[in-house]
């Protein structure tokens, strides 16, 4: 769910192309977009606090199996949150699950794990050792 | 305020899950227009265009007061089971009340829990009481009870088929508590009339 939470309408549409069409869907709910509003808490462990309100988008599905998907996702791509949500009930489905893990999640997951090291790696090259100028000293 | 006993088994009851209304904000809107038209013109027989898929046994006008009405902020205590609850508690979030004298919004289907032991509100706050949801088998103008009060310039005739026999009696306890007191909406299939504790209820001749 992460992952389809992070992959964009786009590339979740590009994926979908190497599977056989996904079975009829009825929205139940939505999708709609709201707020929600974020908590933190301060060192990790502190009291709650209101952090702020972001945009949400959610969305339910019911296929004809009768699976229930569900999606939350951040922003306003309503139809990141159908596509999510479809891809929920269907993993549910066994004669779906093995298919769409290896053709969908995976390479999304794979995608996604790729652009994180590249911007870590990006942001590795500027990084300061403080400590170096105890040391010069 | 969710009460243990009341409270739905999702699992077993998330694949009879169905849609609420297919417009959200329109619909409620207008099935909103129509309950206060319903509150101000007593007895008059309003009609809920606005379809949504609610499971047995509840009928389009109930289920489109329902999600109109209920919210986070108001627990509900209803008799229509399961299916109704966790349809209900997935559409509008409303918590459910384990007694119906601790609920804001109450629905039966079956009998009626008694007027009486529901929450009036105070001399106070007269508008916290509860609203009563009823179901009932048929609503028909011109004909049956003879209602006057607030909103009827002479009288209204309006019968209803599917009321328990003592709903006379204890309607007229009900209005002497004024300005405490509970409303009722009656609903049948897509229409319904309501029944704000102003009006009386005079049998037919």
């Amino acid at each position: 769910m992460g992952v389809l939470a992070r992959a964009s309408a786009a590339a979740i549409t590009d994926q979908l192309q190497a599977v056989p069409e996904l079975p009829a869907h009825i929205r139940l709910r939505g999708p709609e977009t709201g707020l929600v509003m974020v908590r933190g808490r301060q060192g990790g462990d502190g009291a709650p606090f209101n952090l702020g309100e972001m945009t949400v988008t959610r969305c339910t599905v019911r296929l004809a199996g009768g699976q229930v998907g569900h999606a939350y996702v951040a922003g306003r791509d309503a139809r990141q949150a159908e596509l999510a949500a479809v891809l929920d009930a269907a993993l549910q489905d066994p004669a779906w699950q093995g298919v769409l893990m290896t053709q969908v999640i995976a390479p999304l997951a794979k995608d996604q794990a790729r652009r994180a090291t590249q911007q870590a790696r990006k942001a590795a090259a500027t990084r300061v050792d403080f400590f170096t100028l105890a040391t010069m000293r | 305020m969710t009460a243990p006993g009341n409270t739905a088994g999702t699992e077993d009851v998330l694949d009879a899950l169905a849609p609420g209304f297919a417009d959200p904000v329109l619909d409620a809107q207008r099935c909103f227009r129509a309950l206060l038209d319903a509150m101000a013109r007593p007895g008059r027989v309003q009609r809920i265009a606005a379809p949504c898929g609610a499971p047995a046994p509840l009928g389009p006008a109930a289920a489109a007061a329902l999600l109109t009405l209920t919210d986070a902020g108001t627990p509900v205590w209803l008799d229509a089971g399961a299916a109704v609850a966790s349809w209900l508690r997935f559409h509008t979030g409303c918590p459910l009340a384990a007694d119906p004298g601790a609920a804001s919004f109450v629905l039966a289907c079956g009998a009626p829990p008694p007027l009486a032991a529901l929450d009036a509100g105070t001399e106070e706050e007269p508008h916290h009481s509860t609203t009563l949801i009823l179901q009932v088998a048929g609503l028909a103008e011109g004909e049956g009870w003879r209602l006057t009060g607030p909103g009827i310039a002479r009288e209204h005739r309006l019968a209803v088929q599917g009321l328990p026999s003592e709903f006379v009696a204890t309607w007229a306890a009900n209005r002497m508590r004024f300005p405490r007191g509970v409303d009722v909406i009656l609903c049948a299939g897509d229409r319904l009339a309501a029944l704000p504790r102003t009006v009386a209820i005079g049998e037919p001749a």
